[in-house]
């Protein structure tokens, strides 16, 4: 074994300090079982950074990784996940047979079996039903060609206005307000811009655990000369925040307070952009407006953030040559989601800081691959950033498909995800097909979720590599190859497209999603109007070759790439075409945004209520190549602790783990190092509710409870906080999701659910003191049963007992 | 002078579709997005009650009988089901135009009264009331073809 660090224990590694003049020096980090007997290109997914990587492999398996010293994203570097997460490939429980259930159990199929059986459910349905009662939900972590070739068999094969996947749970809020701001989806800035900028803001980001690579990038410029100054806004003292030169911790939901208050610090130190806002821009009057009873001492009653401290970030905002800004969930999955995201970008337009070098918005993607199903239209978007609401737009896709233009579903927004869930929770949806995702632990109010996965009338197809908590509900399970396993494209916040590789064999029969896809068009001899195939590819290469097609002229244009050219030694940023053959480091260098309407991706919706701006009312104001300033007055979030919840809870994840830990969980480092949930909670309510560290701890909201040893400290009192996506596949003993107990709700314009705040109360839980109170039994025991699955034939094997603390957690960062 | 006459009647339509959209919201708790935003648009119309207040005792008010026939026609309680959904989402779309319509004869009325009080709450209040008309036509656009060709 070969490990050039301990990433468990070091998460960052060495610095490689360099200043704003010089570029971020290599480091290659490598961690190897065995010594390879070849080395294949790939690129992490194991989170929405997309390190390039080399994939070690000696006799057929993976043996390793080592970072990829010439990518442009890593420089070689690579984070705990990345150097560790690839173990899971080599699990035990890897699924190798198609399974359906038959008698009420899962049994052993073949593949013929299997998807004649989805075709033959899927026929029957849009027969009797129309394909309204079909709906897709997919993931974050397929490729470029599996989403593109899923969205042309939903939205030109079946038809159905119902795709979206849990991008929606991780980064929707992202794509809204890109395209609310700037016309369309696409970062403005780059990863190279936090190598040269004065200023690093992040908005609900933890950075240090979420994209450990990308703050290996920022603390090797905080260790060099003139290190850049550090804003972070998060209601946790997170690993993040310790770096911070101002951390702001804002009651959950009130970031659109606090950002309207450093946006009036900006406007009254007089550090505005005239010149940029009134070539550039539109709406900057309204905005002033709104933002004027947002003084220091307003926001700190809203957020409970002290005056001098939001002064001290208003002046480093006012006063800074450059700013990168980057936001995540801490916005996006908190009340006023896109507006508060909105008012980020509304800060780099007052002060004109977008598209120049040290000036980027960065709104981060949770998962390595959600971008694509952004670009490609698997989630509730229309493929190649085109808007639902332009005819013109769909006549486009019709053309490129060769599908009559009513064949597409345009008519009203595609369905959002949450959305989803309803329709088959009242039985209109009666089949849905989920791909490599685990909406039994990552939705809201779990225990819904499990009551719809087991409803009689609703048949539920499972692709996957492991048995999930979700694929343990499905009729009919797919086995699916995964990273390593197959070939294909991804492409990470910076807009770079990385290709990753095949480079062993997936286990028993599973197959790449890609060929399960193909092979279902096939079978349902999807054709278009001339009867020729619709999907007319049968690889990776070919789908990608389409998607090209597809991105012609779009801002997200891919038609200049190759694999070949991808091979070649890093990513390379989109648009990549005949004007930019290298790529394109930074949109929107002349203050040209494609908001015309003709082009905007989006007409627009209101922050509050979601409505959609009409078409017309667009037009009437055209703003023609200007970026959109759009403010938003604070509002309290819909639910707040009373005196029966007195607690507010949050949740987020951890730097071990990944969505819901089905291949991090079965990384052995990565498990032990974070076994466990816990519910980090301050001295003074761990005084207050008589709880010491490792005692265990019932938190209950009005959806559900969990148990949970407790961690005390580094949060602010009155808050609890719990990593989320712990589900039961390895320890059915108790329920432990932060899920069973997150609002069923969601942000008006991205859909985003709310997973940041709740009201819960907490008390200390000894199995061994008493009986549970009455009812808190039957709820636990009814969480359990849910965790079990319909039948509980599978899980034979769930303890009786509370289980004891396996280890202790190393870090909670 | 029968600026009264319409005070009388915006003032009805408001607290009608304050009432009808607590209810809608109270009923279809199913529908998260429909019950938040309800409840939130019922806050905005309970404002324009509170700005009205001042100028129904400038202009006095006469009340209507007509709005009540209206209520009856359009909203007997709430459904339930995806169509009762629609049709509730439908009902609220007329109300909330109902209330758009005696804010605009208001504002004109206020013009030629150069009251400028009265102009700035029509405008202010017309505009809230637009953004409602717009929510309801969002959702039903949505929940239309599932409702009308699935389920
Ligand atoms: S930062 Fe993300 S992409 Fe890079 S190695 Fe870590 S998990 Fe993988």
């Amino acid at each position: 074994m070969t490990q050039t660090r301990d990433s468990i224990n070091d998460i960052w590694g060495a610095r490689t300090p360099h200043g704003a003049d010089a570029s971020w020096p290599e480091r290659v980090d490598e961690h190897i079982t065995d010594t390879p007997d070849r080395w294949v290109r790939g690129t992490c997914v194991l989170c929405s950074n997309g390190c390039g990587l080399d994939i070690g492999v000696k006799d057929g398996r993976i043996v390793g990784v080592r970072g990829l010293a010439t990518d442009v994203t890593n420089k070689g570097r690579l984070g705990p996940k990345g150097l560790h997460g690839w173990v899971a490939n080599n699990a035990e429980d890897r699924l190798t047979r198609p399974l359906i259930r038959r008698d009420g159990r899962l049994q052993e199929a073949t593949w013929d079996e299997a998807m004649e059986l989805v075709v033959r459910r899927s026929k029957e349905i849009v027969e009797q039903h129309t394909s309204g009662a079909v709906g897709f939900y997919t993931s974050g972590q397929l490729f470029l060609e599996e989403y593109y070739t899923l969205a042309v068999i939903g939205k030109a094969g079946l038809g159905t206005p119902h795709m979206d996947g849990n991008t929606r749970l991780c980064t929707a809020t992202a794509a809204a307000a890109l395209k609310e701001s700037f016309g369309s989806d696409g970062q403005p800035g780059a990863y190279e811009d936090l190598d040269v900028t004065d200023t690093i803001m992040h908005v609900g980001h933890n950075v240090a655990s979420q994209q450990t690579v990308l703050w290996m990038r920022i603390l090797d410029r905080l260790a060099g000369p003139n290190p850049p100054k550090l804003i972070v806004i998060d209601p946790r003292r997170t690993f993040t925040a310790e770096k911070a030169t101002v951390h702001l911790a804002p009651r959950v939901g009130t970031n659109v307070a606090l950002l309207n208050g450093l946006i009036r610090l900006v406007i009254e130190a007089g550090a505005v952009d005239r010149d940029f806002l009134d070539a550039h821009t539109v709406g900057y009057d309204a905005l002033k407006k709104t933002v004027e009873t947002y003084t220091p001492e307003r926001v700190e009653e809203l957020t409970g953030v002290p005056a001098r401290d939001v002064r001290a970030a208003g002046e480093i905002l006012a006063t800074t040559r450059t700013l990168v800004s980057t936001v995540l969930q801490g916005v996006y999955q908190s009340m006023q989601a896109t507006a508060a995201a909105v008012q980020v970008n509304n800060l780099h337009l007052v002060r004109g800081l977008i598209g120049k070098p040290g000036s980027g918005i960065l709104q981060m993607n949770g998962q390595p691959t959600s971008q694509n199903t952004r670009e490609t239209g698997a989630d509730g978007d229309l493929p190649g950033f085109r808007n639902w609401g332009n005819p013109d737009h769909i006549r486009q896709l019709a053309k490129l498909w060769n599908v009559p233009v009513n064949k597409i579903p345009h008519w009203s927004p595609p369905t959002h995800a949450m959305q989803i869930w309803r329709y088959c929770e009242t039985g209109s949806i009666k089949f849905l097909w989920i791909q490599a995702t685990n909406p039994a632990v990552s939705l809201p109010e779990l225990g819904r979720i499990r009551r719809i996965l087991q409803k009689e009338d609703l048949f539920v197809v499972v692709q996957d590599a492991f048995m999930t908590e979700t694929a343990r509900l499905a009729d009919v399970v797919l086995p699916a190859a995964i990273w390593g396993e197959k070939t294909g494209t991804f492409t990470n916040v910076s807009r770079t497209v990385h290709i990753s590789c095949k480079a062993v064999e997936p286990p028993g029969e599973a197959r790449s999603d890609l060929d399960i896809f193909l092979d279902y068009a096939r079978r349902m001899d999807f054709r278009d109007q001339d009867g020729s195939p619709l999907i007319r590819w049968d690889d990776a290469r070919g789908a990608f070759e389409a998607w090209k097609e597809c991105t012609r002229g779009r801002p997200c244009d891919y038609t200049g790439l190759t694999y070949e050219k991808l091979l070649a030694g890093s990513g390379i940023p989109w648009p990549v075409n005949e004007r930019h053959p290298d790529g394109t480091l930074r949109l929107y260098t002349d203050g040209v945004f494609p908001t015309g309407a003709d082009e905007a991706e989006t007409y627009g919706q209101d922050f509050d209520t979601g409505a959609s701006v009409t078409a017309e009312e667009y037009r009437a104001n055209d703003p023609k190549g200007r970026a959109l300033i759009k403010p938003a007055e604070h509002q309290e979030p819909h639910e707040v602790p009373d005196d029966a919840y007195p607690l507010w809870f949050t949740t987020g994840r951890q730097v071990y783990h990944f969505h819901t830990r089905t291949k991090t969980g079965r990384a052995r480092a990565l498990a032990e190092a974070a076994p466990d949930a816990f519910v980090q909670l301050s001295q003074e309510d761990a005084q207050r509710y008589g709880i010491e560290q490792d005692d265990w701890v019932l938190v209950e909201s009005r959806r559900g409870a969990i148990i949970e040893r407790a961690r005390i400290g580094n949060i602010e009192p009155g808050l609890v906080f719990v990593p989320w996506h712990y589900g039961s596949w390895d320890d059915p003993s108790r329920p432990r999701a932060a899920n069973e107990l997150t609002l069923t709700e969601w942000d008006p314009v991205s859909k985003q659910p709310h997973y940041k705040y709740a009201a819960v109360r907490i008390s200390r839980y000894d199995a061994k003191d008493a009986l549970p109170p009455m009812g808190l039994m039957s709820r636990t025991i009814d969480a359990a049963r849910g965790l079990i699955g319909r039948h509980g034939d599978e899980a034979a094997s769930a303890k009786s007992e509370f289980a004891r603390p396996k280890t202790t957690q190393r870090v909670d960062g | 002078m029968h600026v009264g006459n319409y005070l009388g009647l915006v003032h009805g339509s408001e607290e009608r579709l304050v009432d009808v959209l607590r209810k809608v919201a109270r009923h279809h708790r199913d529908e998260p997005d429909v019950e938040q935003t309800c409840l939130l648009l019922a806050a905005w119309s309970e404002k324009h009650l509170k700005f009205l207040r001042p100028l129904v005792e400038k202009y006095g008010e006469e009340k209507n009988p007509e709005p009540d026939d209206l209520e009856v026609a359009l909203f007997h309680g709430p459904r339930t089901g995806s169509l009762g959904l629609l049709r509730d989402l439908h009902d609220l779309w007329l109300m909330s135009n109902e209330v758009q319509l005696c804010w605009t004869v208001l504002e004109q009325a206020a013009q030629a009264l150069r009251d400028d009080d009265l102009e700035r709450v029509c405008k202010e209040c017309g505009k809230e009331t637009k953004r409602q008309t717009a929510f309801f036509l969002t959702r039903i656009k949505q929940a239309a073809p599932q409702a009308l060709v699935v389920a």
